[in-house]
């Protein structure tokens, strides 16, 4: 599996989003500057975490408007998988890849912690190594996670099988709608959630539940 | 130009004396310019000039020292020629006048002290000090200083992985704000600010120059009184998005081989950067401040030089290289200019729009600038070492309430809003002895804590300074690192009081002492003095940041039990040292006593026995015991993990034993045949242990009939900073 990270002024989760790609891939991913024309020719682009542009517009605004989410877009729609962690979530919503839209934190607070997020939905290539309904443990750390969508759209993303993560009963950080942490868009090739499988990676810093997403994804895109 | 007045000399916080110097040094008036640049640089804040020859006598050198204090931060060697980069500095007056953009500008600049020397940030940490909870300015404070430090941190992409939150009255009209970078470079990359060479390009980088934070370090150097809210403009405003461009391209243009020198733009900005540079290089420097990239219009040489806009560096370049530097700024869309160049007359000259507007030898601002040996009057130690108590009070009931205290709660609240999982090397997280991250890609790991308890340093600055030093040794020893060296940041009120004075030359001498005893050299650090408001000073607050090295991040230690069974050892003396002790405060109302004495032998000796015991993989769960004495460190490692402890089996139980605040003192649990022959081995060393009981259940048992639930005094504990925070108005 070929993979790029697109890198964005002050993105800053770039370099962990890169070590899991590399460990579970065998190859460094490609980092593709904002300034950029073109991804390479890859089965995976992530957008990191971070705060690009220094996110003080709405977060991602920028970032969707850079000259490589051109090409992004255009790779999103011939089917290629794009992941959007945090920041990246934002640009994906900001860039109507994603539906919805993640606002301020219902505590106003940033939030950082380790989050129990249930796997709601195992058919397809971001999850297909969890089990329905296997609880892990991601951490969170954004200001701006707060899931909305109008009733219309959050009944049919359910409806769909689209709602991929959900955070566990009472553990909803950020006020999200119907406590969503991550969605898919309707070919299911782009997934956006705001907890950081990808710091979730090594048993030292605690129980590695995110490997099984990037490993879904090199047994999907191999 | 304007002429220069008593009033104006007055204004810029310079005495008759100082100024008469400054017309000796340069056997003429300063003009304006001239007056505003002696004005910063002979501050307080740039010139240490009430502390330098005290701060002399600290110890600096040992082994794994490459790099001492005089440069943007210290620097240690870690073995496998990796170094490790850091520094504590105190942002107290602009993080009280306005406390987000205080606290926020505070770790941008620490961040730039250490990026600046070739190391990327790979953890941040603080001390903060607040006034009583009751005070209503507080909670306001508390609120913009968290989000300020996570505001900045946050975005930079560099976890905030601890810190200390104290309340005590006296900072009521002072904060204290004290933050701390630690970063890594490779040990043949380091680099200096010494300027060396003539008819090399100086240039700038980063943000543009505004007119934001004029005479901030001045302002640092002055008392506070009603009107410092009208010293807002002084303050300045950061830009972390523009920090972390400026980071990437300054370790990418450091890739290179173009730099001379480098150092960032702090306190003084372009005047003590370019004054430091050629100073340090034995140069001098010529700048034109007609190329100095501009935020505002109409900017006259004296807003340029006192100007302390953030997020800007001044580097020295090999000649020929600017281009190649600025395709790297271009890129990360940051200004860059060449806007002077080193000289070997060693003056600063500075010109703006084809005139001389300020010209003096660099050695008039450093090794000339004025140094005092102020007068100090050391006061008699408290001495009383067990006061009066009431010997009948319940011990749970006051351990419940000293769990839910203000100093001693769960900062949960607050480290929250602090990401600590990025990067993704965070081993050990705030809530712990020290903060454990490892070296990117290795299996090493450096230990960070920082440490001080005010109230003993003002009972006696001497031994409450040592105290400071031994409780970051041990915060590093018991999660298993060897300790290395230390950053200080020495807040204390106005030093032309003899008695403030005398504070700082007894901790000054107890940091000396303990670091000595301990091989804890001094690499940096950074003092805040005039931290007093209407004549009322802070307890004398010198904080302490530790750094250890852990080997091998899989021998390692944290304090939650983890099984039940195992045998929990106190290790070290108890003599039940009430005096100053949180108990004392909290639960008898009452503040006195000696603070307690610290032997540093038995520091080392119990100290290295536990690490030791650490390293051979021997034992997984050590809590040093500090505030709150023994049965306070019993609870909060049955906190974390929701198991008991049943200390009914040994045979004391009264208060001095529960809750003196002995030093040199852990608590270890392993399990019982492993508990043994630790026993064993402590007698050998004559290290004191002590079998205290044993894991298990999910009360904390004193006697049969003395029991807490661990959950309720975890309710307890967690409750306080969020119900405090979201009672008032913010």
């Amino acid at each position: 599996m070929k993979s790029a990270v697109i890198v964005f002024p002050a993105s800053n989760r770039d370099r962990d989003s890169a070590d899991v790609l590399e460990k579970v891939t065998g190859t460094k991913p490609y980092m593709v500057w904002h300034g950029e024309t073109e991804v390479p020719d890859v089965d995976l682009i992530v957008l990191p975490g971070g705060f690009s542009y220094g996110d003080y517009l709405r977060c991602g605004a920028m970032a969707s408007q850079s000259r490589i989410m051109r090409d992004v877009i255009a790779k999103a729609d011939k089917g290629v998988a794009v992941l959007g962690i945090c920041n990246g979530f934002q640009i994906l919503t900001e860039s109507r890849l994603l539906p919805g839209a993640l606002m301020r934190n219902a505590g106003l607070k940033f939030v950082s912690k380790p989050v129990p997020v249930e796997v709601e939905e195992t058919q397809s290539m971001f999850t297909r190594r969890y089990r329905q309904k296997q609880r892990v443990v991601y951490p969170v750390a954004h200001g701006e996670g707060n899931y909305f969508a109008d009733d219309e759209t959050l009944n049919r993303l359910e409806g769909e099988g689209r709602v991929v993560f959900r955070y566990a009963s009472g553990e909803n950080p950020n006020g999200s709608a119907r406590d969503i942490a991550g969605v898919l868009n309707e070919k299911r090739n782009v997934m956006g959630l705001m907890p950081h499988p990808e710091c979730a990676c090594d048993p030292m810093l605690g129980p590695p539940d995110g490997l099984g997403l990037f490993e879904g994804l090199v047994e999907a895109l191999s | 130009m304007t002429a220069i007045t008593p009033e104006i000399v007055r204004e810029h916080g310079l005495s008759p004396d100082e100024y008469s110097r400054i017309m000796r040094l340069l056997n003429r008036a300063p003009n304006l310019v001239e007056l505003g640049i002696f004005s910063v640089m002979w501050s307080e804040h740039c010139s240490y000039k009430s502390t330098r020859v005290h701060l002399r006598k600290l110890p600096t050198k040992g082994g794994i020292v490459i790099q001492g204090p005089g440069e943007n931060a210290g620097v240690i060697d870690i073995g496998d020629g990796d170094a490790c980069i850091f520094k504590m500095e105190s942002h107290n007056h602009p993080s009280f006048i306005e406390p987000y953009q205080g606290a926020a500008t505070g770790v941008g600049g620490i961040m730039r002290d250490v990026f600046t020397m070739g190391a990327r940030p790979i953890a941040m940490m603080n001390a903060l000090r607040f006034g009583e909870p009751s005070h209503e300015k507080t909670r306001h404070l508390v609120s913009g200083v968290v989000s300020g430090i996570g505001g900045y941190g946050n975005c930079m992409g560099v976890p905030t992985v601890g810190g200390e939150v104290n309340f005590h009255r006296s900072y009521n009209g002072n904060i204290l704000v004290n933050a701390m970078c630690v970063g890594l470079a490779r040990t043949d990359r380091i680099f200096l600010s010494a300027a060396k060479g003539a008819g090399n390009p100086v240039v700038y980088i980063g943000s543009k120059t505004g007119r934001d934070g004029i005479h901030g370090a001045t302002m640092a150097s002055a008392e506070f009184n009603e009107d410092s809210e009208e010293k807002r403009p002084t303050v300045q405003v950061g830009d972390p998005f523009t920090e972390k461009l400026l980071l990437e391209a300054c370790l990418e243009l450091m890739a290179t081989d173009a730099i001379i020198a480098i150092q960032d733009m702090g306190a003084a900005g372009l005047t003590s950067s370019s004054a430091e540079m050629a100073d340090k290089g034995g140069s001098g420097i010529e700048l034109d401040l007609d190329h100095v990239p501009q935020r505002e219009t109409n900017m006259t040489a004296y807003d340029m030089m006192l100007s302390e806009s953030q997020e800007r560096m001044l580097a020295v370049l090999k000649p020929g290289r600017e281009e190649e530097a600025e395709a790297i700024f271009k890129k990360w869309e940051l200004d860059f200019a060449v806007i002077g160049i080193t000289t070997d007359t060693k003056r600063l000259v500075v010109k703006h729009k084809g005139e001389i507007v300020a010209d003096m030898p660099v050695t008039s601002l450093s090794d000339e600038a004025p140094l005092y040996e102020r007068p100090y009057e050391r006061r008699t130690p408290a001495r009383l070492a067990q006061p009066r108590i009431d010997s009948t009070r319940p011990v749970l009931d006051s351990l419940r309430t000293l769990l839910a205290s203000p100093d001693l709660c769960s900062r949960r609240w607050v480290w929250e809003q602090y990401d600590n999982s990025v990067m993704a090397d965070t081993i050990q997280m705030p809530g712990g002895d020290a903060a454990v991250v490892r070296v990117h890609g290795t299996n090493k790991a450096l230990a960070i804590t920082t440490d001080v308890t005010p109230r003993y340093c003002k009972a006696d600055p001497f031994e409450g300074a040592k105290q400071a030093v031994a409780e970051a040794w041990r915060n590093l020893t018991a999660v298993g690192a060897t300790p290395l060296a230390v950053t200080d940041n020495l807040n204390f009120g106005n030093p032309e009081r003899p008695e403030t004075m005398g504070e700082i030359v007894g901790a000054i001498d107890g940091i000396g002492d303990a670091c000595r005893a301990l091989s804890f050299p001094v690499v940096s650090g950074n003092c805040s003095l005039y931290n007093e408001t209407n004549g009322e000073p802070i307890l004398p607050t010198p904080a302490i940041g530790g750094v250890g090295l852990i080997k091998d991040v899989a021998r390692m230690a944290t304090i939650a039990f983890k099984r039940a069974g195992d045998t929990i050892l106190l290790i070290g003396d108890t003599e039940g040292h009430l005096g100053q002790s949180l108990y004392l405060r909290e639960i008898e109302t009452r503040e006195e006593g000696a603070a307690p004495p610290v032997d540093l032998a038995a520091e080392k000796r119990n100290g290295d026995f536990v690490r030791r015991l650490i390293e051979q993989g021997r034992v997984d769960t050590v809590h040093d015991i500090s505030d709150g004495g023994l049965i306070v460190a019993v609870a909060e490692m049955a906190m974390p993990g929701g198991i008991g402890a049943d200390l009914s089996p040994n045979e004391r139980g009264d208060i001095p034993f529960l809750f003196g605040e002995d030093q040199a003192r852990y608590l270890i649990a392993a399990p019982p045949a492993e508990a043994e022959r630790i026993m064993a081995d402590a007698a050998k060393a004559a290290v004191p242990g002590f079998r205290l009981g044993r894991t298990g259940g999910a009360d904390l048992i004193l006697a049969p009939d003395k029991r807490a639930a661990v959950r309720r005094l975890r309710e307890a504990h967690e409750s306080w900073f969020p119900r405090y925070m979201e009672a008032g108005p913010r």
